[in-house]
């Protein structure tokens, strides 16, 4: 087991230098003028040049991003170069927001996957056409429409949620749960779609398997073979294309954030890559690999619970 | 094609597409107002009279706004479309047809941008490059290729090695030609049904993008129309349904195509999906097939057998509408404490036979007559439904046990041979979980396993095949069944182990009184053990007998060449079914 841990977080780092090393350089080209937008329209060139300096922007790359990742390996990610806020700060009071809501999304569309792959699998006929066409639309529906749609009718319309603002855990958990509804809502979607295919298929698969016959041969009931024996082997596939997605779905966090004006890591990614506030975006782009890592490691460790023949291998 | 246009999703889909580029492409001439100039005395105007949909807040006229944003938005998403097609798919040929270090570098190129954090990137990119609808597509369009590449890669790589491409090759073609010709029309298929895809998300991320406010706000958009819409939500609610529903209609028609595209050209696929037969209908299919089933009551001879099959029929729904029988009216009986051979080929319809009894057929079968009746109840009377039949789900187990044919594919591989021996005898006799553990080591050591302790605990993989196939037995008889359906049970051992397996069942068999039903293709199994022997063929009862008269001087022909062809006492290098000229 620790091996295997070892194993996929040593190619979790190198992943995550890759990126960033890439990331580094594609922004590197577009910071040109930050020091101007920095300053403002008036600023003079001396003011400009101090600024640069200030910032280590007359480094040729190479020193700046050895600057950076000596700072990031130590765990200072910078400072903002708009506001000065140390970046891992800025990172770290966002983040419980925006887990919220993620970690939320990923659980229920995992649920609403499994069932209506079953329903599916098991039911056939229309109920596995209309899921299927679900599927297809939901897949496709961008998920910023989803969200302007319920706020627009949810929230504005009806009044059921509120259509702005988040409540921490904390302080208020009923309040909590009403704020994050309507954007996990937005972003399941998406999740569930591919997923439920992905289980409608391997469900399909496993109950043709001879060992579901002989388990049913001895008399144990049909909903027992099918959640305990059935499901346990088609799980794996469907995990995997959750944490497959798991990309997409951050991004899809960022822009439903944005709408529900959650202060999630959201609002910093655009009004940071907008500016060109280059530190914070390496923050984010940092955060968001690391925790593509943790996704999928746990979807591994999932899935070899599930099957111990996969853990052997 | 008509795969397709029978398709009313994809007709649908395909109609509203074509209706909203047939609009957009004439915005010009459908949308009376320019699309850029406002009118500030008519602000936020609700859909009707002059405007169509009403007016936005700089009370520029909405539909006909939409209608040139739909030029915008799918010309682009038939850009990114267009640069990821261009990039992907000559990659992915050369990759996929020269292999080697070429296949290695792209494929990791390919992997390492499909990690990237698609947004993040665009959202990098407009920061060093400026707000471009145009430009942020070409770079989406990158970011997609690594699909199409994968696409074709798969593709050329599944028939690069067929023959007709060496002989191609051979015969002189130089490979642009082989490639241009033969590969390509092999990626035809999926790289349009991707296309359909990857402009859908395309229009998608863009419409996103533009919503952030990081496109050109100069030019309308139906992802900057949204952005409009939503900044003024509370005052007209109703501003963000228009581009909405365009932006939602196009990419879910796009996707709705692409999977009638894919269906259309997957033949054959669709196989006439298992219907429920109404119990009329059943019992009608069953009158017409001879008066002997259905209509008839059971007589008291069947109620005397332990099992008594009567008439069976079984089949599969083809494409055509016609029934494929694999069981022909089949009757056959097991006494109490009888072992009754069934022998035949593969696809005789011996298994089926079995499984019909057992209530373990897949859903598509469909039993079109007969009876069984068991202990003299009714089991299975024309017209149940295959799979779900309460009378014998309750007797699974406990009144029929089953024995499967391969060993290694009959165990759960994710729970302990244990697990699945003790589960059953639980919840069928009711058992604690420590009796159950008891009954399950005795039963183990049984059925001659040497360490019970150790398999009851060891997982499937971790045990052999023979060891395998008694632990199986074992959960066949651990519900003390009063017939035991065995289905080739030696046939995937070793000979050594058959011998010992057919012992086995011997001594339980005689010890616990069952009647056993033994599917075999091997004679000298039946020699060993049978009492009485079925013979089946094609799905038809051929012959049947006891078993010393039926090996020693069969009447039926089929029998005589199935006997003829064993290899027991044969002279070697002699022609198998012929008579021996001594």
């Amino acid at each position: 087991m620790l091996p295997f841990i070892l194993r996929r977080l040593g190619a979790g780092i190198v992943l995550l230098f890759a990126i960033t090393t890439i990331t580094y350089v594609m922004l590197y080209f577009s910071s040109k003028n930050i020091a101007h937008n920095i300053l403002g329209e008036f600023a003079t060139p001396e003011q400009i040049a101090a600024k640069q300096a200030e910032l280590g922007l007359d480094q040729p790359l190479f020193a700046r991003y050895a600057d950076w990742l000596g700072g990031a390996l130590t765990g200072d990610l910078g400072r903002s170069w708009f506001n000065s806020e140390p970046v891992l700060q800025a990172l770290s009071s966002r983040l419980p927001v925006t887990l919220s809501i993620v970690v939320t999304a990923l659980l229920v569309a995992t649920l609403l996957a499994a069932a209506l792959g079953i329903a599916a699998a098991v039911k056939r006929g229309w109920i596995d056409r209309a899921v299927q066409f679900f599927s297809l639309a939901a897949d496709a529906l961008p998920s910023f429409v989803i969200a302007i749609i319920l706020v627009t009718v949810l929230a504005i319309g009806l009044g059921l949620f509120p259509a702005t603002g988040y409540v921490a855990f904390g302080s208020n958990p009923s309040l909590w749960l009403a704020s994050i509804t309507l954007p996990v809502l937005a972003l399941i979607f998406q999740l569930t779609a591919s997923s439920a295919q992905q289980f409608r298929s391997a469900i399909i698969e496993v109950r043709r398997r001879d060992y579901v016959r002989t388990l049913r041969s001895r008399g144990l009931g049909e909903r027992e073979v099918l959640v305990k024996h059935v499901l346990r082997s088609a799980a794996p596939p469907a995990l995997t294309i959750l944490s497959l997605q798991f990309i997409g779905l951050l991004g899809g966090s960022v822009i439903v954030e944005q709408i529900f004006a959650l202060p999630g890591i959201g609002p910093l990614a655009i009004a940071s890559t907008t500016k060109g506030d280059i530190p914070v975006v390496m923050g984010i782009v940092v955060y968001t690999v690391i925790m593509v890592i943790i996704v999928n490691l746990i979807v591994d460790l999932v899935n070899g619970w599930l099957n111990p023949k996969v853990r052997v291998s | 094609m008509r795969r397709l246009a029978a398709n009313p999703m994809a007709l649908a889909a395909g109609a509203v597409l074509a209706t909203i580029i047939v609009l957009s492409a004439g915005a010009s001439i459908f949308g009376r107002y320019d699309p850029n100039v406002g009118d500030l005395a008519n602000v936020l105007l609700a859909p009707g009279g002059e405007h169509l949909l009403g007016t936005d807040d700089a009370g520029r006229d909405i539909f006909s706004r939409l209608l040139h944003a739909g030029q915008t938005t799918l010309a682009a998403g038939l850009l990114a479309a267009a640069v990821a097609i261009t990039i992907g798919t000559p990659v992915g040929i050369l990759a996929g047809y020269y292999a080697g270090r070429l296949d290695s570098i792209t494929s990791w190129i390919a992997n390492m941008i499909l990690s990237l954090p698609g947004i993040i990137v665009l959202l990098a990119v407009r920061a060093a490059t400026g707000p471009s609808v145009w430009f942020s597509m070409v770079v989406f369009g990158v970011l997609l290729a690594p699909s199409f590449f994968r696409l074709t890669r798969t593709a050329v790589q599944s028939v690069r090695n067929e023959l007709y491409v060496d002989a191609a090759r051979v015969s002189g073609l130089g490979d642009v030609r082989i490639m241009a010709r033969h590969i390509f029309s092999v990626v035809r298929a999926p790289l349009i049904i991707q296309t359909a895809m990857v402009a859908s998300v395309a229009i998608a991320i863009q419409s996103v993008l533009e919503f952030l406010g990081l496109g050109d706000p100069l030019v309308p958009t139906w992802g900057v129309m949204m952005a409009d819409a939503f900044r003024n939500v509370y005052l007209q609610p109703l501003l963000v349904l228009w581009p909405g529903l365009a932006i939602a209609a196009v990419t879910i028609s796009l996707a709705l195509l692409g999977n009638a595209l894919r269906d259309a050209l997957e033949d054959g696929q669709k196989t006439p999906k298992a219907k429920k037969q109404p119990k009329d209908a059943g019992k009608e299919a069953a009158g017409q097939h001879g008066p002997s089933t259905g209509a008839v009551e059971a007589s008291a001879e069947e109620r005397e057998h332990l099992i008594s099959v009567t008439g069976l029929q079984v089949g599969y729904p083809q494409a055509g509408g016609t029934l494929k029988r694999v069981v022909d009216n089949v009757s056959l009986h097991v006494d109490r404490g009888e072992v009754l051979g069934l022998v035949g080929e593969s696809g005789s319809g011996k298994s089926q036979t079995a499984f019909t009894i057992l209530g373990l057929l897949p859903e598509t079968a469909q039993v079109a007559g007969g009876r069984i009746l068991f202990e003299g109840e009714p089991l299975l009377v024309a017209g149940d439904d295959v799979r779900n039949r309460a009378r014998i789900a309750k007797l699974r187990g406990r009144g029929i046990g089953y024995i499967p044919q391969e060993p290694m594919s009959n165990l759960d591989l994710a729970f302990t041979v244990g697990y699945q021996l003790v589960r059953p005898m639980r919840k069928v006799l009711g058992l604690s979980a420590s009796q159950a553990r008891d009954k399950a080591l005795e039963l183990l050591a049984t059925v001659g396993i040497r360490h019970p302790e150790r398999t009851f605990n060891a997982y499937p993989h971790e045990i052999s095949g023979g060891m395998a196939q008694r632990v199986l037995i074992a959960g066949a008889v651990s519900c003390e069944p009063k017939l035991l359906i065995a289905d080739e049970p030696t046939t995937a051992l070793d000979v050594t182990v058959q011998a010992e397996v057919l012992d086995l069942l011997r001594g339980l068999q005689q010890r616990l009184g069952t009647g056993m039903l033994l599917v075999t293709h091997d004679f000298g199994v039946v020699a060993d053990i049978c009492d009485r022997v079925v013979v089946m063929r094609q799905g038809t009862l051929v012959e049947e007998g006891d078993v010393r008269t039926l090996l020693r001087s069969p009447s039926h022909e089929y029998t005589k060449t199935l006997l003829a062809s064993t290899l027991e006492g044969k002279e070697p290098m002699t022609m198998l079914g012929l008579e021996r000229a001594k």
